[in-house]
């Protein structure tokens, strides 16, 4: 074997996210309750559209998240040495993209250099001007004439191969009347995107390159999975905490009601940021003093995220906790409940049969919606400096590493764009995704916004 | 109602109590002092002496609860905990770790932060209940779908983006405002203008939005059907009743920030350079200053709690079904 798999602590929670969904899919597939609002998610047009579009930027974090090791080339008499740098298998899909570095900014589809710099003429005299750019547009003998022909016939190649894919996909379903159009448009959006991505990405920067020449599409993509790890993740710590006290204060009440009462008002109470900030600088302080337990960059890199997800979810239990409480304290006085306590049912199997089933649907509307304000918080706290690893590609990074290039003459726009865009699509979807779900699974919330 | 009051900020006690025991433990056990100094003295290889200084020039240098080195009440006073911690009860925050006063900083720094947040939380506040109210009068047709699509999307857009966007295209653009900085005294408008422009666009998706759930599920109950029985006009009803019987759940969610409005926002004043609390708040993040940091999260719980009290007591104006007692 030329590679040997990484696993690094996020990619494994990831993996048993997903296992923990699949598993929770698999059980309750043949529920009623659970499929119902599921099948009037995807059945309506904003939710199956905008379910597809989080499945892309899901696929590519997943992508994103299948970490390995490249083997060096073998020195005699000595073991299999590997190399130091962690890539995953978007790197490996992705690498033009990322082997395509130029000295500094270029802009989208440039064939030249941002910046000028002194070279030797055609007749031996030195002059300044912007050099050719030594990936994009590269193949181009003459950029000025044949520039636009050969965008023109990539791009339409892209678009046609897009069209093509999407109509093998859509037509055998079509006829069986089992696609309906809102999904196979976006479908359709989306493959003609990738294909010109395909066609171009290769040949020229297609979203321009930063300040030290990396790709800023490569960038935008790699930002992907950190955003929805840290809207997923946070959820692994969020819900034991805000269910199983919630429930408990609710239910119990008396002395663990005051306990756990006190406990979120005194967290809530804290300004979010600021106990954010003064966790992760204690996390960083230790990361930084204990450098021998993490043997890669990006292991410490993923270390110090995983820190920001928990840091995140203790901060962020106390909302669904509140909930969960008032409804507990409304459902233990409903006759089921009554019922079950007088069939001498213990507390512990009305806890697991009778009301987590029932508050069941609120923890999906919660988590559903907390996600988009979590990739956005993310941006803000890496800002702040109190968010990912500096070293990490991000949203937060990318903007934070361009918000002062406006300033400059010609303005650099496109990192900036790049990643707004792409953090505003995910939200954007996230966002009507929540809003489905929530009237799907709530029956107070039809027909209001 | 004093009574209420008076019981009310008893219950604080405890409460700040807790976030100053957990700031303590976060800055004091987990990261202990000795961290700090090695941040703060930069080399990766400091001697224990040069610690030792910089522990005694910050009086750090003290034990966490118990000083067996001391006399009588002194084993318990003369220490960190009550030193650094407790002190904060009676507002006495002390000296920064680069050595200025905290409370001085605090004092002249909160008003440029009430600057920019006054007017944008009175501003916003007419601005988004006037935008959902429209919304709600024009509910069903397409001019409120257009609405709620435009509060969605603008909802979905960073925070960050309307900072930046704002910047570019006021500042460096069209030249309306300078791009950053403050000034005191009257000419301080020309650099309040813009932050706080930007910051009523942020808010604009999420506040309006939220409004408008607000209002459409009062306008389904059966005082407001009554009150178009009367014969009273859709705007009458809109303001009169509706908004007055959605005050409750709009005081719940605004009341709370008013004391914390002069803690200013990090992002939008770090952005445009105004030397407010909200920067002060970042740049110790920054700089690692734990001082400035312990005293903001316990000044920020206090104002927490005080926003709480002052939303029961306006429950009272607005409803007079509630009674404090």
């Amino acid at each position: 074997m030329n590679f040997k798999p990484v696993l690094l602590w996020s990619d494994a929670l990831i993996l048993l996210l997903l296992a923990v969904v699949a598993a929770g899919v698999w059980l309750l597939r043949h529920n009623e309750t659970f499929r119902a609002p599921l099948r009037q998610v995807l059945a309506s047009r904003m939710g199956s559209a905008t379910a597809l579009i989080l499945a892309v930027y899901v696929g590519i974090g997943l992508l994103d998240s299948l970490h390995y090791v490249e083997r060096l080339p073998d020195e005699p008499g000595k073991a299999a040495q590997y190399s130091g740098e962690v890539k995953s298998v978007l790197d490996k899909l992705l690498t033009p993209l990322r082997e395509h570095v130029e000295k500094t900014y270029s802009a989208p589809f440039a064939t030249h250099l941002y910046a000028k710099e002194t070279m030797t003429g055609p007749d031996g005299r030195e002059l300044r001007d912007y050099p050719r750019l030594k990936h994009g547009g590269a193949h181009l003998a003459d950029p000025d004439t044949e520039f636009w022909p050969d965008v023109l016939k990539r791009g339409g190649l892209g678009v046609l191969g897009g069209m093509v894919f999407w109509a093998l996909l859509v037509f055998p379903l079509w006829k069986r009347g089992r696609a309906h159009s809102a999904l196979a448009w976006t479908l359709l959006c989306v493959l003609v995107v990738t294909g010109l991505l395909v066609a171009l990405a290769p040949h020229y920067h297609v979203l321009g390159t930063d300040k030290v020449g990396q790709d800023v599409l490569y960038l935008s993509l790699k930002s992907v999975r950190t955003g929805l790890l840290i809207g997923t993740l946070t959820t692994l710590v969020v819900l034991p905490l805000g269910l199983g006290l919630g429930i408990a204060a609710g239910y119990f009440g008396g002395r663990v009601d005051d306990v756990i009462q006190y406990l979120y008002t005194t967290l809530n109470s804290i300004p979010g940021v600021l106990l954010i900030a003064a966790a992760v600088l204690v996390v960083q302080v230790q990361i930084e003093a204990h450098p021998e337990l993490f043997d890669t960059a990006a292991a410490r890199a993923d270390m110090r995220l995983l820190a920001l997800c928990g840091i995140l979810g203790l901060t962020g239990w106390t909302g669904l906790a509140r909930l969960l409480r008032a409804e507990t304290l409304k459902l233990r006085e409903l006759e089921f409940v009554q019922a079950a306590r007088a069939f001498g049912v213990s507390r512990m199997r009305i806890l697991a049969r009778h009301l987590l089933p029932n508050v069941m649907h609120l923890v999906l509307i919660t988590v559903v919606i907390d996600f988009s304000g979590l990739v956005l918080a993310e941006a803000v706290l890496s800002y702040v400096g109190v968010g990912v690893d500096p070293a990490m590609i991000s949203f937060g990074n990318m903007i934070n590493g361009a918000r002062l290039e406006l300033a400059r003459e010609p303005v650099v726009w496109w990192q900036l764009v790049a990643a707004f865009l792409f953090m505003f699509v995910l939200v954007l979807a996230a966002n009507l995704f929540a809003d489905q779900v929530r009237d799907a699974l709530d029956p107070k919330a039809k027909g209001r916004a | 109602m004093l009574n209420y009051i008076v019981r009310r900020l008893l219950y604080a006690i405890p409460i700040l109590l807790g976030v100053n025991l957990l700031t303590f433990a976060l800055f004091f056990m987990v990261n202990t002092p000795d961290d700090m100094a090695r941040i703060h003295l930069g080399a990766k290889h400091v001697t224990e002496d040069a610690i030792e200084g910089w522990k005694r020039e910050h009086g750090y240098d003290k034990p966490l609860f118990f000083n067996a080195g001391a006399e009588g009440a002194a084993k318990v006073s003369d220490t960190l905990f009550v030193e650094k911690s407790l002190k904060l009860f009676v507002l006495d925050f002390g000296p920064a770790d680069d050595g200025r006063d905290i409370a001085r900083e605090i004092k002249t720094r909160m008003w440029p932060s009430l600057a920019i947040a006054l007017p944008t939380f009175l501003v916003g506040l007419l601005a988004y209940i006037s935008f959902a109210l429209l919304l709600v009068f024009f509910r069903g047709t397409r001019l409120d779908t257009a609405g709620v699509i435009l509060c969605v999307a603008l909802m979905s857009i960073s925070g960050l983006f309307y900072v930046i966007g704002g910047q570019y295209v006021m500042g460096k653009l069209w030249h309306w405002f300078p791009i950053s900085g403050y000034q005191p005294g009257l000419d301080a408008w020309k650099f309040l203008l813009m932050p706080v422009l930007v910051s009523l666009v942020a808010g604009i998706g999420d506040s309006a939005r939220f409004y408008r759930a607000l209002f459409i599920e009062e306008i389904g109950k059966d005082y407001v059907r009554t009150a178009r029985a009367k014969g009273l006009s859709e705007l009458r009803v809109l303001f009169r009743h509706v908004l007055g019987n959605a005050m409750i759940p709009i005081l719940t969610g605004v009341v709370v920030v008013i004391p914390r409005l002069f803690l200013g926002s990090l992002i939008i004043e770090s952005f445009f350079g105004i030397p407010g609390l909200g920067s002060y708040t970042i740049d110790a993040i920054q700089a690692q200053d734990f001082a400035i940091v312990r005293s903001m999260v316990f000044l920020g719980s206090l104002l927490y709690i005080i926003g709480l009290v002052l939303t029961d007591l306006s429950y009272t104006l607005v409803d007079p079904r509630v009674r404090l007692e």
